[in-house]
């Protein structure tokens, strides 16, 4: 049933939530500053409530299903995590307090810089970007103000393999950077030939997502990393598949320069119906100095009787400030809660469930379903949505079945050299029960690809709309309940 | 925990992938880096984790335990029960970005009426669901003026009176980018410059005008003749506007404004020590294609039934990639949502009332505070919740003082304006009663007297 909006449901003179009286003198405000119309909604709490609730109920979520977005890691959000992250403690302090009266926060930012250097091996961490977008953007505004403080102007080019995510160009066009795509060989690694012959002196750097979209983590990392570095560029690791590498390996130690971490990803805080992320960035040690300011440091040494102070430092040579205040507070309080609660075992076990569970789909599936690429995969898969006995069935039928079948669709359509790509990442929180049902559907709709291709036209055929007019949405450009006169 | 694999399974599972051990998975990791082991304290169950975050938390001084005047960005105001109460429902915090429309119709509708609030609070034609906050906001609206005169326009002029991280934030995102100059005002008249003084700076190779309202330090201008001045060089007008105030002062699409954006913490939002926020951003509607972020569309389905859905997509990074204006991919979801409800719940009379007791404890506030000796009222515009005091010594000395009483004191503005020395900016809202003005009045009276 359609649910009316908020403006539709309005009553004049209805009260949502009433305010005390206030308690001191009349001042009047000058006329002439007066808003005279304010077309806001008058609603009562019940009405509020209930429309709220009622939207709830047309999402599908972590908590109704599998919801296995490539390279979206969505995995199940411990309820702990919606706990201390709204202790009072944390929930209704102001950033700009005295230190002295947010040392709690401080000593729990200083932490997490801690633990997120040793897991990915780098060397001084920045909590202060606000999503995984926001961190590949200063984490390559780091690498171009690495080169120019060294007076080396020339390097103007930025390498970004065909594997890389979807951000990654237009993260590196908002440096001003021109972008050069990289080829992937015949095994979805980077085409090592290929970086060889662009490696020179005008690269200021690789963006590299290890492992990649495709799902495969590169062979030649090494080399690559090498060849980079050779050339006098910088290695960029796109944090977005680190759910793949906790206790596997460290991106620090193999050699790369500078990464984001996607705590709403890799570390379980909730992705809130498209955020808040959270998207700080790691260094090796020459880039530390570039960090945006400010990071969270002691300033005052323990003594035996005195914890330590901490602080707000800014890094010598930094890129500058990328958002108000210090980051999303509230997220780095859940991530912190769930690395606590894993510690080194518990981190490398996610790692292994989450590559096991994409693995063990792909083996009920490979038979039925075209792979691009026959090797092991990491934590997620690519497959082909299409068959060639079944021309009119394409890989958004099949995502649009799934629906019918209660799960939400994979990533479609990404990464875009794999022809009608289905990305699937199950996450480690799903048991074997869940992934063989979720492959029994994927086979049935195989078969129904063949037999009978109407039922994956028309899908979803039990959900609370079908397919919607996306044409018809960008041609009218409604975007208001009280519409602005049409063209 | 959160892996329900058993034994037997785990063996099940490896089998049908063709591999003995959980090891073999991962025979591409380069073998001398493979399984480093990490200097991580163990995991402790939920149990303890509560204690341990508690312990935390408790060495934080919360506002709900201090009497605050402070704000300069992030606002102290009172969350009705029933937002956190809808926040929690699982099916909005644990869904994700709403790319499958049949199936997020909740945060779809939800995200539409967000944009349809913004747009008319701000008097706007649309707005998009949300930035990172309103610093990010600010600094995409430069981008967009950047890109919407094709980069034939290079310069920025920002008033002094924007709040000092967002102008840092708008500079790390155009400072270095190609030739675009930003020239921040004030450079004579300090700080304080009233926006008259922006108009000369404004040319023809201007790209944008940015203004707040109220601005930094708290006070209220007409921009109508900036507005017209801005027009008249064919620029566009930029305004970081506070929501809040929003309910009792004239909306900013009255005066002309091209771009409203601001920081929407104070709908509804805990101020958790700086985020996650919520940045809004709304628009004319011929400047809408120019806009970066998800937008969401009304349409319908093949039966005729209404529905919505992300549209004007071509415009976003992961079609158009490099060539797309901005990077931003996840939007403030949650924040937005926790700003709907507020606003759908307030409605008209509840925002106009909290805008009202805004105003008018502000302006007892500083009317008390104009009778002690040795402080001053700096603001001889009107203001709307925050105004300067000018101080006697220290900002940091009274403040200090001011703790020890549980009274969080206001903004050193000497922070960012080296001119504003013992110059504090003070917030109040519906969260400080008369008792609590009248005690705050008292210790700067003896602070005065020291």
């Amino acid at each position: 049933m359609t649910e009316p909006t908020i403006y539709e449901l309005s009553s004049a003179g209805r009260i949502g939530v009433q305010f005390p009286e206030s308690d001191v003198p009349a001042f009047k405000v000058p006329d002439e500053f007066i808003r005279t119309n304010l077309p806001l909604p008058e609603l009562s709490e019940v009405d509020v409530v209930r429309h709220f609730t009622h939207l709830s109920t047309k999402n599908y979520s972590i908590d109704t299903g599998l919801y296995p977005l490539g390279s979206c890691t969505m995995k199940y959000n411990p309820k702990i995590n919606e706990v201390t992250s709204r202790l009072p403690g944390f929930a209704n302090i102001h950033p700009l307090q005295p230190i002295e009266t947010v040392q709690g926060s401080l000593a729990l930012m200083y932490s997490l810089q801690e633990q997120l250097k040793e897991i990915s091996g780098f060397a001084a961490v920045s909590l202060q970007p606000a999503a995984g977008a926001q961190g590949e953007f200063v984490g390559v505004k780091i690498i171009h103000a690495y080169h120019q403080s060294r007076g080396d102007f020339k390097r103007t080019r930025i390498l970004i393999p065909d594997s890389a995510h979807g951000t990654n160009p237009a993260t590196s066009a908002m440096n001003g950077l021109e972008v050069i795509p990289i080829p992937s060989d015949s095994r979805g690694n980077v085409d090592l030939a290929k970086l060889h012959d662009l490696c020179d002196e005008t690269v200021a750097g690789l963006m590299l997502t290890n492992p990649n979209t495709l799902g495969v983590f590169d062979e030649n990392v090494l080399e690559v990393i090498e060849t980079v570095h050779r050339a006098g560029g910088l290695v960029y690791g796109d944090g977005a598949n680190l759910n793949a590498l906790l206790g596997i390996t460290r991106p620090g130690d193999l050699g790369f320069d500078v990464m984001h971490f996607n705590l709403h990803k890799t570390f379980s805080t909730p992705h809130g119906g498209g955020g808040p992320g959270s998207g700080p960035v790691g260094v090796a040690p020459h880039l530390v100095d570039f960090l945006p300011a400010p990071i969270v440091s002691i300033i005052e040494e323990a003594t035996e009787e005195i914890p330590p102070l901490y602080g707000l430092t800014i890094p010598a040579k930094t890129i500058g400030r990328v958002k108000a205040f210090y980051g999303q507070f509230g997220v780095m309080v859940r991530a912190f809660t769930y690395i606590r609660m894993h510690g080194a075992e518990g981190l490398k076990k996610v790692a292994e469930y989450a590559v096991l569970n994409a693995n063990y789909i792909l083996s009920r599936i490979r038979d039925k379903y075209t792979l691009p690429y026959d090797r092991s995969y990491m934590h997620e898969f690519v497959v082909e949505g299409c068959w060639s006995d079944a021309p009119d069935v394409h890989a958004l039928d099949v995502a649009k079945r799934l629906m019918d079948y209660d799960f939400h669709p994979p990533t479609n359509y990404f990464p875009l050299i794999v022809h009608e790509a289905l990305m699937i990442e199950p996450t480690e929180t799903e048991s074997k029960q869940v992934l063989d049902k979720f492959a029994d559907a994927l086979l049935k709709i195989a078969e129904e690809a063949h037999s009978s291709p109407e039922l994956l036209k028309e899908a979803p055929h039990h959900t609370p709309v079908g397919r919607l007019d996306e044409v018809k949405a960008a041609k009218e450009l409604v975007l208001c309940c009280w519409l602005p006169e049409s063209n | 925990m959160f892996i329900p694999h058993t034994k037997a399974e785990t063996e099940e599972m490896l089998k049908s992938i063709g591999v003995s051990s959980m090891a073999d998975l991962f025979a591409d990791v380069p073998e001398k880096y493979r399984f480093p082991k990490l200097n991580l304290p163990s995991g402790v169950t939920e149990m303890e984790v509560l204690s341990e975050l508690t312990d935390y938390s408790q060495a934080n001084e919360p506002v709900s335990e201090l009497v605050s005047f402070l704000g300069a960005g992030a606002y102290n105001h009172y969350i009705p029960a029933v937002i956190d109460s809808l926040l929690r429902r699982s099916e909005f915090y644990t869904a994700y970005t709403p790319y499958q429309p049949e199936i997020s119709q909740g945060t779809l509708q939800a995200v539409f009426e967000f944009q349809s609030l913004i747009s008319n609070l701000t008097g706007m034609d649309a707005s998009n669901a949300s930035h990172y906050d309103g610093a990010t906001a600010t600094a995409e609206a430069g981008v967009m003026a950047y890109h919407h005169f094709r980069g034939k326009r290079t310069r920025i002029i920002l008033s002094p009176a924007v709040h000092p991280q967002y102008r840092e934030v708008l500079c790390s995102y155009l400072c270095n980018y190609e030739n675009i100059s930003i020239e921040t005002g004030g450079k004579e008249k300090g700080p304080f410059e009233n926006p008259s003084e922006l108009i000369p700076l404004i040319d023809d190779q201007t790209a944008l005008v940015v203004v707040q309202y109220p601005d930094f330090f708290g006070r209220i201008f007409d921009y109508k003749i900036l507005a017209e001045k801005t027009h008249e060089n064919g620029a566009l007008l930029a305004v970081v506007a506070n929501p809040t105030a929003l309910g009792l002062i004239k909306a900013p699409g009255e005066f002309g404004a091209d771009i409203v954006v601001g920081e929407g913490q104070p709908l509804g939002i805990p101020l958790s020590y700086g985020g996650p926020y919520l940045g809004f951003f709304a628009t004319k509607k011929e400047l809408v294609r120019k806009m970066s972020g998800r937008l969401v569309g009304e349409t319908t389905d093949a039966q005729g039934r209404r529905g919505y859905v992300l549209t004007l997509t071509a415009r976003e990074q992961h079609i158009r990639r490099e060539k797309a204006t901005s990077n931003i991919c996840t939007n403030q979801g949650l924040m937005t949502l926790a700003a709907t409800i507020y606003l759908s719940l307030l409605g008209k009379h509840g925002l106009k009332q909290i805008a009202n007791l805004c105003y008018q404890k502000a302006h007892y506030a500083a009317q008390q505070i104009s009778t002690v000796t040795g402080f001053e009222i700096v603001n001889k515009e009107p203001f709307f919740h925050e105004f300067v005091v000018k101080c006697p010594k220290s900002v940091e000395e009274i403040n200090n003082d001011m703790l020890d009483n549980g009274i969080l004191g206001g903004y050193d503005l000497g922070i960012d304006y080296p001119q504003l020395k013992n110059h504090m900016l003070v917030a109040v809202t519906e969260m400080n009663s008369k008792d609590d003005i009248d005690a705050f009045v008292e210790l700067l009276r003896e602070a005065g007297n020291d």
